[in-house]
């Protein structure tokens, strides 16, 4: 068996009993990295240094030293993640040049873990975006069929993780961008309660509405990674202190509503998998029955309204002077400098960061950047009212499969509509994750479990029964 | 015409240690540019703001010790607007548009009988970074440095209402809010920058005009005098006087119109989503007033009332933080309170520069002059070593070379005459050459005086004034 192949549990297991060395595992990574690249395009840096790394851990191993609970793991890492000595370039022109001088604390603890950061994983620029189309590198493809798009904006983080280029990796979720292409792959993928996990390090987007998220093949893998990113963070005042330590056990007969908002906005063939998937979670004794959650219709314009707000204002920064990409001065006084620089943003992103302007000019902050904040504090009392009747919320991740590259690309208004099930949870805080559901047509459904603040415990047991129970297949050919 | 003048008093925290945000250090001065920095106050790419907790404390403190109310919660705003100085291209500040979130509003203060001034706002902010214009002038330079040093240094600044009539009384106003800050200890006031005015004039009907780029409090002065007869002169030929931003001109002592702004700055404010709201409660207010040092006010009270001084010479010595200081360390060298206070405000100062009182600087720039000094001194007179006069002559010696006076006392041998033969002999010379003035003696009293006066006269001073009275009166029964 391919040692690219194997899931997180294995890899450690085998390095550490040394069936295997981390160096091999490592290179036949960076192998199937150099095959399957020129079709799936997950990445936009590998690590040149990986194989150093992963001579240490086993020279570590070989002198009987402790290694973390991830060592020698490869773990892709968006690219809006700061990685210390590795390009972070939010697949945009503005940050083409831009090499951290510090690692973001998520990086940080899983290279203390033991992991190996592999390579930087391609996204939509600055994460807007729900199919990494709008990405400097070009577009990610889906590994499933390769003319479809892999979803976003972590589409090169669960690409690279349902093309075997690497055993986990670190996506972002600000309105889904972690569950959205985790569907679309047909792998796990999870967004942790607001203040679970350090943003440190993240790039901003959407600072209240965003969290860091693993991606693995399984939700055992989304686990190990979860144990070493939560926690408290000193250099994140919004993190919630402590150290939690989740287990991977079944559920017992939990309450399950499935959200009619949900399903009935869905495309029939995406329901269908989905009814299917309830079916399979009362067969293993959960109470399932329909519920609803009527706010959701404020959801997206709350969303969109609040990201691009904050948007506008974390990618002002970005104006070539301090860093950046090679753009001389000369000619320019500074407001002139500032809007040629600019200029160099994508469409998607100067379309928030007009948007975003807008809403919170003056005048019109009340009319809009607080009824958004209005809305999303209905929504979450509504939420919270259901999880005292239910344990989870389920529901499609997306409410259609895996479109065409192209298709939706010049119709924002049509791409914003498929963030419609998961900015629920991101503007709630509440934690959500999507666990392959199936098939329609060939492409893959996935299914979204949300719990209440902080019970990622009672969320990651029942996926792990469906996920038992389910047995979707996770890795294409390619 | 009513003039109206309103004050915005930007202070840095230099006590807090630290950056607003970081961990950097927020002395800047005379580092390398660009070295203190770090990759949250120099805005990299994903960094977050970390609160600075001594920043909270002390500008809750400047806040109690203006009278203003301190709420429950405060909360930081995003001010968005593009300058290169801005690291993150906004500004972190508190903002009370929809609620209060600064950490004080509604104060006032006494700065002067009668007098007081309303405070609008305290609000806590970072610094941004210094621009460095090459050729020392926006105007002629052709390229601009910057310098992100300074950049999230922690300013609290304080906005009054606009109740000020007059230049002096703004001047007022300012010393002692530099007092205030001195004796809290936030703010070494001394440090070239470290408390900026701006000043915001209208005179009668006519719009606001902000002044800004002022760098003393002397200049302030003069700046608001000159903007206050700019706008006179132009309401007084008809011209308009338009809303505008000045800067002052130090050099040509004049205010000179900004680039205008074609339409009003919309800063887009909005909560800061990294920073949670700051629950600050009775318990904050409760420990920042035990933990606040003694007021300008509290300490002028005990000046007068434990001291017996003056209210006046307590006044000026308490208006100069670094005079008040120099007063208590003397007197513990030697307690000798209402002579030492008199030594230092009456003929101490005038050595002063008069430039240095202005510019906040250290006041004994140059005079080779400490406590142990004006202590010395006082006892001297106090003992009767050397008479006042006497005395001064030594001071001016004193501040010069920083020897001992005692010791300078003895070298020039300015000792009194205790020789009584000597002294005798002098005032038999004064009885013959002023035997009128000795006549007099028996229908008025004073006379004794006058003929002491010549006494004094005619030993330069050496004579001990107490013993030469003594013959005199009984050389006079004589008669």
């Amino acid at each position: 068996m391919a040692l690219n192949t194997l899931d997180t549990r294995q890899v450690v297991a085998g390095i550490k009993n040394r069936e295997f060395s981390a160096e091999e595992y490592v290179s036949q990574i960076l192998e199937r990295i150099e095959k399957v690249e020129p079709k799936v395009n997950a990445f936009v840096t590998v690590n040149k240094e990986a194989i150093e790394r992963s001579r240490t851990i086993d020279k570590r191993i070989r002198d009987g030293e402790e290694v973390g609970p991830l060592a020698g793991v490869a773990v892709s890492i968006k690219d809006n993640i700061c990685t210390k000595g590795i390009k972070t370039t939010c697949a945009s022109r503005m940050l083409e040049c831009y090499i951290p001088p510090y690692d973001a604390t998520v990086v940080r603890w899983l290279q203390e873990a033991g992991a190996i950061v592999i390579g930087k994983a391609n996204l939509d620029e600055f994460a807007m975006g729900s199919t990494t189309e709008f990405s400097r590198n070009g577009t990610t493809r889906n590994p499933w069929n390769i003319n479809r798009v892999p979803g976003g904006s972590s589409g090169g983080s669960a690409a690279s993780v349902a093309a075997l280029e690497c055993a986990v990796s670190l996506g972002s979720d600000t309105g889904g961008s972690v569950r959205c292409p985790a569907s679309f792959c047909s792998v796990v993928g999870m967004k942790p309660t607001y203040g679970l996990v350090s943003r440190y390090g993240l790039v901003s987007y959407a600072n209240s509405l965003e969290q860091v998220g693993p991606i693995g093949k399984t939700v055992s893998d989304v686990v190990s990674m979860l144990n070493v990113i939560a926690g408290g963070d000193e250099n994140d005042h919004t993190t919630a202190s402590g150290k939690p330590a989740y287990t991977l056990g079944e559920s017992k007969g939990q309450r399950v509503g499935l959200v009619k908002e949900f399903i009935e906005g869905a495309d029939p063939v995406v329901a269908k998998v989905i009814h299917k998937a309830v079916d399979t979670l009362a067969g293993q004794g959960c109470k399932c029955e329909i519920t609803s959650l009527a706010s959701v219709q404020y959801s997206l314009a709350s969303y969109y309204t609040i990201a691009t707000a904050e948007a506008s204002s974390n990618l002002a920064r970005y104006d070539n002077i301090r860093y950046g990409f090679d753009m001389s001065p000369e000619g320019y006084e500074w407001n002139s400098y500032f809007a040629k620089a600019r200029s160099n943003f994508g469409d998607e992103v100067k379309r928030r960061i007009i948007i975003g302007s807008y809403v919170l000019s003056s005048g019109y902050y009340g009319k809009y950047y607080l009824k958004a904040q209005q809305a999303r504090a209905l929504l979450k009392c509504e939420l919270t009212a259901l999880f005292k009747k239910y344990d989870v919320l389920v529901g499609p991740t997306m409410p259609i499969l895996p479109f065409k590259v192209g298709e939706k690309i010049d119709d924002p208004l049509k791409m914003y509509l498929v963030d419609i099930d998961t900015v629920v949870a991101n503007l709630t805080g509440m934690p959500a994750i999507s666990v392959p559901a199936g098939f329609a047509e060939g492409l893959p459904v996935g299914l979204q479990i949300m719990a209440n603040e902080f019970q990622e415990q009672t969320m990651l047991d029942l996926a792990y029964s469906f996920e038992q129970a389910a047995k979707v297949q996770r890795s294409p050919e390619l | 015409m009513q003039t109206k003048i309103g004050l915005e008093i930007h202070c840095q925290l230099t006590g807090a240690k630290s950056k607003l945000f970081c961990r950097c250090n927020c002395n800047y001065r005379g580092k390398v540019p660009n070295t203190n920095t770090c990759p949250i106050c120099s805005g990299l790419p994903g960094t977050l703001p970390l609160l600075n907790k001594k920043a909270v404390e002390f500008a809750g403190m400047i806040s109690l010790a203006l009278g203003c109310r301190v709420p429950d919660e405060i909360a930081f705003y995003r001010k968005n607007y593009f300058y290169p100085d801005l690291p993150k291209n906004f500004q972190l500040t508190q903002y009370n548009a929809y609620s209060i979130t600064s950490i004080g509003v509604d104060g006032r203060i006494e700065y002067s009988d009668g007098k007081s001034a309303r405070i609008r706002r305290v609000q806590l902010e970072e610094d941004p970074g210094r621009l460095v214009y090459e050729s020392g002038s926006m105007e002629t330079s052709v390229y601009t440095l910057i310098d992100y040093s300074r950049a999230g240094v922690p300013l609290v600044e304080i906005v009054t209402e606009p109740d000020f009539s007059n230049p002096i009384d703004v001047r007022m106003f300012l010393d002692k809010i530099s007092s205030i800050i001195e004796h809290l200890g936030v703010c070494d006031t001394k440090l070239e920058g470290s408390v900026r005015c701006d000043a915001n004039v209208s005179v009668g009907v006519g719009n606001r005009v902000e002044i800004k780029n002022v760098s003393s409090f002397a200049d302030v002065e003069k700046a608001i005098r000159y903007e206050i007869t700019r706008q006179k002169t132009m309401t007084s030929r008809d011209i308009e006087v338009k809303s505008a931003t000045r800067h002052w001109d130090d050099a040509r002592k004049v205010t000179k119109e900004s680039r205008t702004k074609e339409e009003e700055q919309d800063y887009r404010y909005f909560p800061e989503p990294d920073i949670p709201a700051v629950v600050l409660g009775s318990e904050f207010v409760s420990s920042a007033k035990q933990s606040m040092p003694e007021l300008p006010d509290d300490r002028k009270e005990r000046f007068v009332s434990k001291y017996g001084l003056s209210v006046h010479v307590a006044h000026v010595l308490i208006d100069n933080k670094q005079l008040a200081d120099f007063f208590e360390s003397t007197i513990k060298l030697y307690s000798s309170p209402k002579e030492i206070a008199n030594w230092i405000v009456t003929d101490l100062m005038s050595f002063v520069d008069e430039r240095q009182k202005d510019q906040e600087q250290l006041l004994f720039t140059g005079l080779k002059i400490g406590p142990e000094h004006i202590a010395d001194l006082a006892k001297l007179v106090d003992q009767g070593v050397v008479n006042r006069a006497t005395a001064k002559q030594i001071l001016a010696q004193v501040v010069r070379t920083g020897e001992m006076p005692s010791h300078v006392a003895k070298k020039t041998q300015s000792g009194k005459i205790d020789d009584a033969d000597a002294l005798a002999l002098a005032i038999e010379a004064v009885f013959v050459a002023e035997h009128t003035a000795v006549k007099d003696t028996k229908y008025n009293p004073n006379a004794a005086n006058f003929l002491l006066g010549k006494v004094m006269q005619a030993t330069k001073g050496r004579a001990d004034p107490k013993t030469a009275l003594e013959m005199i009166q009984k050389k006079l029964k004589e008669f």
